[in-house]
């Protein structure tokens, strides 16, 4: 039973989140999702847009909205995988439903581009939402041929997934469980990680270096004090301040934290027997192959490996410095 | 256009139109209204029309007793406030100048138009079309006479805390029969669980238990316990209530309270109900020593015997052979004229406020907790400690308004935790000597001596931080933070976001509804708010009277209080009870409705809908009726039943349409009204 | 507030004195839906729960305590809404339910259209991912990050170009940004969108 979906991928899937959508990919025939791409499909304005202009960020999403319903055959579920885009999507789509007057404008906006969106036509989720409630866990434990033992994972929600829960999806904003359901089904070990939907510093990388680096730094901290192997996301933009910044943040620090973040997607397809390459392994900056390797599954190395040379002298200006920064406990040896 | 309705008729209706000071003549021009009536309602038989500043004042009833007299009226409208407030009254002053009250009408220009309209025009056009509509409404009054039952004198008090033995007390001591029931082995209440009260810290069970004790002996008082109300029928004077009582599994004729079965009981298991979660039980047990009665129940659903066929311990220990397992299940009936609901609250769930982490962080206590853990009785024997039952806290975080002013849980106030955080704070310093700190959004101290109170505990040097704590959490930032737990919460006052380690966090949740209120408000013929606290008849004048007469209510049934209004409730309710029974009879507002049996198909329709178990219906002729003395008149069954076979007086069919054509101006030659206003 | 007032103010906004309370009403009347801003009871909510309080000019709950007090210069220069990363923590904790991230949208807006902030490098972030959504109709990591990074913090630049070069070496960003197919539609549709909301 395949199930179809509209999908749409949003701009950071397509670059910078592009592991994220080679997994998913990877992994849709066997949990039994075919996506058919939303046709010409524009940014949904990420946290920007309507930082500037309120209606024609509504009428950037509306555009999407249209394209969907208009492509709609046969499904009227609007999947999204990147929790920014998740939450623009919907959030226009119930504003439009409450505010007669953003309906309007919003209508009129797109006429000039020869389209129309009535709310609430096409319904808008996100992947986790589907696997964790239409698939299911015991589906998805089915498929499980490599159950991932002995690897202590930190489930990592972000913020606009489970804020604002519009429709009530997730058992709990505050401390949701979906992820750690899925994670557990999948055979990881998961830690209760206290600061699952803590926010990973969104736009700060662009805006104020040393605010993000400590809102990285408190949530890799956090999964350290839990010994975790590494922290599972399912948002491009946590994923990308965590991974791309964690060095730059070590450097600020003087800390040595090194904490793989790797998409829950990447995560399904190795329980699922699917090779490291296809799920994009490997292209992480903070290096998941010392905690994959652990429970043997070796993702091969490659030659862009190398590079990655600031970040040694970080690491060894830290045992020279010995400035009073946060320590992290050492895991290993506790580890059973 | 709608026909007109043009009968003529032959009553003489005089129109009152009220000012009630500015109120309504502040957006009304009264003086129109009553103009107005006079000039175009003539056809209608109103031969006067009068405005007053107050028609409520003796002055102002005196003004329809006269006409009433003079001019010979058969008719009254008074256009005012609403029916709530006064019907009453100018029901009375007719019936002085002889005129049967139920000839009276009162229609709403306050509540109904000036309170809630600005325009001043539209709002006295709107007044003229209400007295039109109680004109019209009024010709088809008929005279009715209130019906008279008598008062049985034994009274029904449910629950056992102190609100339920205080009205209880004064009953009985009043030389009057009260059954109290309670559904758990001993009454007590909460009050039962704390150590200290606030404001003055006397110890709860010194000033409660002689009051229990006083119940259990009190000739007057027949106590059920582990007992639940599962029927009620009759009306006030005349309720009929079915109790059970659940098997005890314990003769009391024969148990002298000695507690050899609780001792030698081997199953233990966890007290969620009086323990608050934090201590034991055995499957045979009393809540606690004081508990009244003194006999023990088993609890089937862990007893070994029950669930395994073994054990038997208790009853081969006992030493007055009182177990009895072959106890059943007994349904009692009892005859009482009235009926007192102290049924109290039940605590909010921490869970559900899961930023501040209870149940997931062991140290995150609640405040019924906290209150087990400061009783000297209790499963620490009074010590404050952490969770690992050793660990004396250096540092304790106490958190206000816990589910309570947040549209997220509950919108309320709870009242009583205030109060509940300072004798906390206090009980901390005073025992462990920790740093004290209190989170709170406002501090509510407004009763006598509470103020000082708050004095006090800011003297003993308790630490206050203004600001609602945003979370709680282990997740460490600093090294300095580690194994702590951090409060996380912007310091309002300061205007800086802090994070404060400390070892223990207490957490004031609000009170709220028994998680039944709504089943038992139903079996008892009442209604609850949308949040389910008890609705008083009126919020100001009859704060312990409910909708239904006969049923009164007391203590936190009716919302959040404190031990001092709980008491205060309970004994108000008892002079209501005692003033109803010393009338020995009650007269009924004939105000009924009626089954038409030859309209009636049997469709059994209105069976189920009347809130007040009015409605019978006879199997052997196929139609039903109600019984006119159990009937409020609220009219439900009238609007729902589909043959139109059921009316009510003072609310007919006859009546309701002729309001509306009188609403509609239907009734007049040329409406002087401009367009819009009624749409 | 009447209409009128709020026309006066928005013609000469430095000289007109605006009655009390006009500029709680302009924010609300920025906001779409009901934003609940008049029922903050001021308990520091929000300003506990937000991420960034430590690096902000004030914190939320102050900054609705200043837009109360008809403070429009102070809060439109302040970094607060710059520094919010829409984490909606506080607006699901908030006990009144005032959507207060929505707020800091409205103000980041008024503060962008009157030019009203002293250090530029959040809204210029935000100008510049429009400018590239505008014109290709997706964004563009590579282009943004280098042509932000440029302008504001070329000392940075250094610890930051291998880090754009990691990216472009693990193919997670491209060297030319993509175009969507029908971005005239877009942009017409953009257009009257900014029509529409100029003239409300
Ligand atoms: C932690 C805490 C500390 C407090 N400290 C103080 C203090 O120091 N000073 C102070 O003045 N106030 C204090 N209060 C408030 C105080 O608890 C209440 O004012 C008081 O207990 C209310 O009494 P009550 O009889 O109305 O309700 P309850 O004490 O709740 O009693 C109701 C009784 O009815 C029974 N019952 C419920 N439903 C049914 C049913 N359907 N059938 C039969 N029986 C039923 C229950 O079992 C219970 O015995 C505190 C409250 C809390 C939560
Ligand atoms: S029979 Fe039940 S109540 Fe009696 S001692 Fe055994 S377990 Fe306890
Ligand atoms: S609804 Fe009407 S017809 Fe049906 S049973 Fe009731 S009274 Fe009779
Ligand atoms: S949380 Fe809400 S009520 Fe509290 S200060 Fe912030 S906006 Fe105001
Ligand atoms: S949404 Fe913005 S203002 Fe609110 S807590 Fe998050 S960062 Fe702070």
């Amino acid at each position: 039973m395949t199930t179809k979906l509209l999908f749409y991928p949003g701009c950071s899937l397509q670059r910078t989140a592009r592991p994220y959508l080679d997994s998913l990919v990877a992994i849709s025939p066997l949990i039994g999702i075919e996506l058919e791409e939303i046709q010409d499909w524009n940014c949904c304005g990420a946290t920007e847009y309507i930082a500037i202009h309120h209606l024609a960020s509504h009428a950037l999403v509306g555009r999407n909205l249209a394209l969907a319903a208009q492509q709609s055959n046969g499904t009227h579920t609007v999947m999204a995988a990147c929790s920014a885009c998740y939450l623009n999507l919907a959030k226009t789509d119930s504003y439009m439903q409450v505010n007669a007057q953003l309906n309007r404008q919003v209508n009129d906006a797109l006429q000039a581009g020869g389209l129309h969106y009535q709310p609430g036509t096409v319904r808008i989720r996100h992947l986790l939402d589907i696997i964790v409630n239409d698939i299911g866990i015991e589906e998805i434990r089915t498929q499980v041929v490599r159950p991932l033992k002995g690897l202590r994972i930190a489930p990592y929600y972000g913020c606009m997934i489970a804020r604002p829960d519009r429709d009530n999806r997730w058992d709990n904003v505050e401390h949701p469980l979906a992820l750690d359901k899925l994670m557990k089904a999948i055979g990881a070990e998961v830690i209760d990680f206290p600061l699952k939907t803590h926010c990973c510093g969104g736009h700060m990388t662009q805006i104020n270096m040393p605010t993000a680096y400590e809102l990285i730094r408190r949530l890799v901290y956090g999964a350290a004090q839990y010994h975790a192997d590494l922290m599972v996301t399912l948002c491009p933009m946590c994923q990308l301040n965590l991974d791309a910044y964690q060095s730059e943040m070590n450097r600020h620090f003087h800390t040595s934290y090194h904490m793989p973040i790797l998409y829950f997607t990447q995560l399904l397809g190795l329980a699922f027997g699917l090779e490291p390459e296809v799920l994009g392994l490997g292209k992480e900056f903070v290096n998941a192959s010392q905690a994959l390797s652990r429970i043997g599954i070796e993702v091969p190395a490659t030659e862009l490996e190398l590079e990655m040379v600031e970040n040694k002298p970080a690491r060894k200006k830290k045992e020279k410095a010995g400035l009073p920064m946060p320590q992290m406990r050492h895991s290993e040896e506790e580890d059973e | 256009m709608m026909s007109k309705i043009n009968h003529s008729t032959t009553e003489r209706v005089g129109v009152y139109v009220c000012h009630c000071g500015s109120n309504i003549a502040g957006v009304i021009d009264v003086e129109a209204v009553a103009q107005w009536a006079a000039e175009h309602l003539k056809d209608r038989g109103v031969v006067i029309a009068r405005d007053y500043k107050f028609m409520c004042s003796s002055l102002g009833q005196e003004l329809i007793e006269k006409d009433i007299q003079e001019l010979g009226l058969t008719r009254v409208v008074v256009a005012a406030c609403s029916p709530h407030l006064h019907e009453a009254t100018f029901r009375v002053a007719c019936q002085r100048a002889g005129l049967n009250p139920y000839l009276c009408e009162l229609v709403s220009i306050r509540e109904q138009a000036s309170w809630v309209h600005t325009d001043k025009h539209a709002a006295t056009e709107k007044a003229k079309a209400i007295v039109s509509g109680g004109v019209e409404r009024v010709l088809h009054h008929t005279p009715l006479d209130p019906l008279h039952v008598p008062i049985h004198p034994a009274t029904l008090v449910v629950g056992g805390g102190i609100a339920g033995i205080q009205a209880a007390l004064e009953i009985a001591d009043a030389g009057f029969p009260v059954y109290l029931v309670e559904r758990e082995p001993s009454i007590g209440g909460h009050m039962a669980q704390f150590d200290k009260t606030f404001p003055t810290l006397d110890c709860a069970a010194c000033i409660l238990t002689p009051r229990m004790v006083s119940i259990g002996s009190h000739p007057n008082v027949t106590l059920m316990t582990w007992s639940e109300v599962t029927n009620v029928a009759g009306y006030v004077g005349n309720f009929t209530v079915t109790v059970k009582k659940k098997a005890r599994y314990i003769n009391t004729d024969l148990c002298t309270g000695c507690g050899i079965c609780q001792e030698k009981c081997p199953k233990k298991v966890i007290d969620d109900t009086f323990e608050a979660g934090l201590g034991y039980r055995k499957a045979v047990y009393t809540p606690f020593p004081q508990a009244v009665p003194k006999y023990p129940v088993i609890d089937h659903v862990n007893c070994t015997y029950f669930q395994k066929g073994t054990c038997r311990a208790c009853e081969k220990l006992c030493p007055t052979d009182a177990i009895d397992f072959n106890q059943e299940d007994e349904i009692v009936t009892l005859q009482v004229g009235n009926i007192v609901l102290a049924t109290g609250y039940d605590l909010f769930d921490a869970r559900r406020v899961a930023q501040y982490g209870y149940a997931r962080l062991a140290n995150v206590f609640t405040s019924i907790e906290f209150e087990r853990l400061s009783n000297a009785a209790g499963p620490t024997n009074g010590n404050i400690v952490l969770r690992d039952g050793v660990t004396v806290p250096k540092t304790v975080g106490i958190i206000h308004c816990t589910g309570s002013r947040d549209r997220n849980f509950n919108n309320y106030c709870s009242a009583i935790c205030c109060m509940q955080s300072l004798k906390f704070a206090h009980l901390v310093k005073e025992r462990t000597g920790a740093t004290v700190y209190n989170f709170y959004i406002d501090i509510r101290t407004t009763a006598k001596a509470y103020d000082e109170f708050y004095q006090r505990v800011l003297e003993e040097g308790a630490i206050f931080v203004r600001g609602r704590v945003a979370e709680v959490t282990d997740a460490s930032r600093m090294p300095n933070e580690e194994g702590k737990l951090i409060i996380q919460v912007e310091d309002t006052l300061a205007g800086l976001q802090r994070r404060i380690p400390v070892d223990m966090v207490i957490l004031s949740v609000g009170l709220e509804p028994r998680r039944d209120s709504h089943e038992v408000a139903k079996l008892f013929g009442i209604s609850c708010s949308s949040d389910g606290w008890i609705i008083e008849k009126h919020p100001k004048l009859d704060p312990v009277a409910t909708m239904t007469e006969g049923v009164f209510v007391a203590g936190c049934a009716q919302g959040p209080k404190d031990i001092p209004n709980s008491v205060a409730q309970g004994a108000a309710a008892a002079a209501r009870v005692l003033g109803r029974i010393q009338q020995k009879e009650i007269a009924l507002e004939p105000v009924r409705a009626s089954v038409d049996e030859s309209k009636c198909s049997g469709c059994r329709i209105c069976n189920g809908l009347c809130p007040f178990n009015a409605i019978i219906f006879h199997e052997d002729r196929m139609v039903t009726e109600v019984n006119p003395a159990l009937c409020q008149g609220c009219g439900t069954c009238v609007a729902a039943c589909p043959a139109g076979a059921i009316s009510g007086t003072v609310f007919s069919n006859e009546q309701i349409f002729a309001q509306m054509e009188g609403l509609l101006l239907h009734n007049i030659e040329h409406p002087p009204l401009t367009e819009g206003v009624l749409a | 507030m009447d209409d009128q007032s709020l026309r006066v103010q928005n013609a000469s906004p430095s000289t007109s004195v605006s009655p009390p309370g006009s500029f709680l009403q302009e924010v609300i009347e920025a906001t779409p839906g009901d934003s609940r801003l008049g029922m903050c009871i001021q308990c520091g909510t929000c300003g506990g729960s937000c991420p960034s309080a430590a690096d902000m000019n004030h914190t939320p709950r102050q900054i609705f305590a200043m837009i109360r007090a008809d403070l429009r210069e102070e809060v439109l220069r302040s970094n607060t809404p710059w520094y919010c990363v829409s984490c909606y923590f506080c607006t699901v904790r908030c006990p009144q339910e005032v959507h207060i991230t929505d707020v800091m949208y409205t103000l980041k807006s008024m503060a962008i259209r009157e030019k009203r902030y002293d250090d530029s490098t959040a809204p210029d972030f935000s100008q510049t991912f429009i400018g590239y959504i505008e014109s290709y109709g997706r964004s563009y990591e590579l282009g943004l990050a280098t042509r932000h990074n440029l302008r504001h913090r070329p000392l940075q630049l250094p610890s930051m170009v291998p880090l754009g070069l990691g990216m472009l070496a693990r193919r997670r960003m491209d060297f030319a940004p993509q175009r969507i197919e029908k971005i005239e539609q877009l942009q017409a549709i953009l257009a009257r969108a900014i029509e529409l909301e100029v003239g409300v």
